[in-house]
This record gives structure tokens, C-alpha cells and sequence, in this order.
């Protein structure tokens, strides 16, 4: 079974990455940009055919290594 | 008095760690391996030194808090043994939770490798004891991913509890509070992102740093 894990930084969590894009984003001409927030995607393939299984383990592994939940929140996509 | 330095594949600042700590404490600390799951008898005090751990992977220090030998290193912290996060060896502190808060890119988005000049903000700790606070010295820092990010009532809680152990004087890297270094509740451990151990030899341009290799000789020989 395939997850894919989104990680993002927090709402109101200064992300410089994400304020760079813009800034290159809004220079190409995208003016209509308000914001960029930059996170990232793990693809996670389990041997686990049980979805909920499957996605307590994903959990668990963004609890403990994945996202740092200080500044992170993550969700989970799984895929059959 | 023992000491040891714990080495990850990609630590760059191991060797300078060993000789500022050889040079304080008359004695070469132990190189540890993070694959090792235990750490050598008796130890006083163990440093995490600077690098770019596993690449800086995923996220600075987040792989390298999850070696084998970190387990071995909460365990001897949560006992009260000193430990010393220098640079890198901060980002995996934060990341096991040892310390609060934790370290992301610089607000600039540029690493910086400069001497910055830094505030001793407190005396009171192993680390800090042979300083006077308020004291300015000057320390290098070379990172990337230095902006300590904690929030309002973190920051105003570690000042209440006297655990901001440096702050910077012009924060170069957007850190919360302008915070350079922060202690332990019970302030055994420390983690900074300047360098001291680049900085406690003539040789190397500057002493600024060898107060803080004093200091921890000090509570070694008290302890």
C-alpha cells in the first residue's frame, strides 16, 4: 500500500523558502500571487494491505521522524 | 573527567571539538561512532559536534537524533551528564527533544560563515561559568540553517528561567529572540549554533571561545 505524506509548516511559521518563490514567482510577472508556503511530499510504499494499519504506521512515523511537529503538520494520501 | 564526542557520517567539526576539549581538560576525549548503541564507562560530558550530518537530510539533525547512540545520549542527559551541542550537534539536540524549539533556515536565506559577536546573557551554568554575563565575545558561526525558531511564550519562558546562555548582538539568521544558545531546564545541557571551539586558540584568531572549555573543566573537576 502507497501513502503519500504532505508536510507543511505551521500557520504562522515563517517559511524564507517560500517567501524567495514569491518573490521570483511575482518578478516573472505572476502578480496575482498572494503567498507561497514550501513544504514537502514522502511517498511511503508499505507492506501492509490494511489501510488503517497502513496509515497508523505512516503516522507514527511522522510523529517520530517525518515533520518536526514543533513547526510541521503533515497529512497522509492513501493511495490503493 | 571523561569525555567523549559522538561522530556521524557528515560531522566536519568532530577533530576541532577534541582538541578545544584535549586542550581545557588535559586529556583527549573518546570519538564515538553513532552506529555504537552504548556510550564508554564513566563519562563526565559529551559533545555533538558541528557538520552537516547525513547530508542534512530531511531535516538538520533529524536523522542523526535518530542514531543509535542518541538513545545512549538522552538517557546519560536525563541523568544530569553534561552534554555540549555545537552547531549541527544543536539542530540534533532540538530534534531529540533535549532542547526546545529547533533551527530552520536562515531568514536571509544565505549561509553565513562570519564572527559574529555574541552577549554572554548568564554565568550560571557548567558552561558559562567562567564568562561574567553580559560580557561580549566574539565566536564564528558557519550555517545555514540557523534561525532558532521558538514561539513568544517559549522565548519569554527561557528568559524567565535564565536558559538563554548567548544571544546575538545583531541577529544574523532571524533567531527568535535573537537567541545564539540555550540551556536545559536543568542546565547540563547546553546547544549553540556559534562556534567556541573555533575560537580557543590564538592560532585560529581568537580566544573568545576557551572560557566556555574552561568553564566545563571547572564543573568536571568540582563534580
Amino acid at each position: 500500500m502507497k501513502i503519500r505524506v504532505f508536510i507543511t509548516l505551521k500557520a504562522g511559521v515563517l517559511d524564507p523558502q517560500g517567501k524567495a518563490v514569491l518573490q521570483a514567482l511575482s518578478a516573472m510577472g505572476f502578480d496575482q500571487l498572494r503567498d507561497v508556503r514550501q513544504g514537502k511530499v514522502i511517498e511511503l510504499d508499505l507492506d501492509e494491505s490494511d489501510p488503517e494499519k497502513a496509515a497508523a504506521a505512516a503516522r507514527e512515523m511522522c510523529e517520530r521522524l517525518l515533520a518536526n511537529t514543533v513547526i510541521e503538520d503533515y497529512t497522509l494520501d492513501i493511495q490503493q | 573527567m571523561k569525555s567523549a564526542v559522538i561522530v556521524f557520517p557528515g560531522s566536519n567539526c568532530d577533530r576541532d571539538m577534541a582538541m578545544a576539549l584535549a586542550g581545557a581538560l588535559g586529556h583527549a576525549p573518546r570519538m564515538v561512532w553513532h552506529k555504537d548503541v552504548s556510550l564508554p564507562d564513566g563519562l563526565d560530558l559529551i559533545a555533538i559536534p558541528g557538520g552537516f550530518s547525513f547530508g542534512d537530510y530531511l531535516r538538520c539533525g533529524a536523522i542523526a537524533g535518530r542514531s543509535p547512540i542518541m538513545r545512549a545520549v538522552a538517557d546519560f542527559a536525563n541523568r544530569g551528564g553534561l552534554v555540549l551541542g555545537i552547531c549541527n550537534g544543536f539542530q540534533v539536540l532540538c530534534e531529540t527533544g533535549l532542547l526546545p524549539g529547533t533551527l530552520m533556515r536562515n531568514s536571509g536565506l544565505k549561509f553565513i560563515c562570519k564572527t559574529v559577536r555574541l552577549t554572554v546573557e548568564t554565568a550560571d551554568s557548567p558552561f558559562t561559568s567562567a564568562y561574567d554575563a553580559g560580557q561580549p565575545i566574539d565566536i564564528p558561526v558557519a550555517h545555514h540553517d540557523g534561525n532558532y525558531v521558538a514561539s513568544d511564550a517559549l522565548v519569554q519562558r527561557l528568559r524567565d528561567a535564565d536558559r538563554i546562555a548567548f544571544s546575538y548582538q545583531d541577529n544574523p539568521n532571524g533567531s527568535s529572540g535573537n537567541i545564539a544558545g540555550v540551556l536545559s531546564q536543568n542546565r547540563r545541557v547546553l546547544g549553540m549554533m556559534p562556534h567556541p571551539e573555533r575560537r580557543a586558540d590564538p592560532d585560529l584568531g581568537g580566544t573568545d571561545g576557551r572560557a566556555l572549555f574552561q568553564s566545563l573543566a571547572k564543573a568536571l573537576i568540582s563534580a
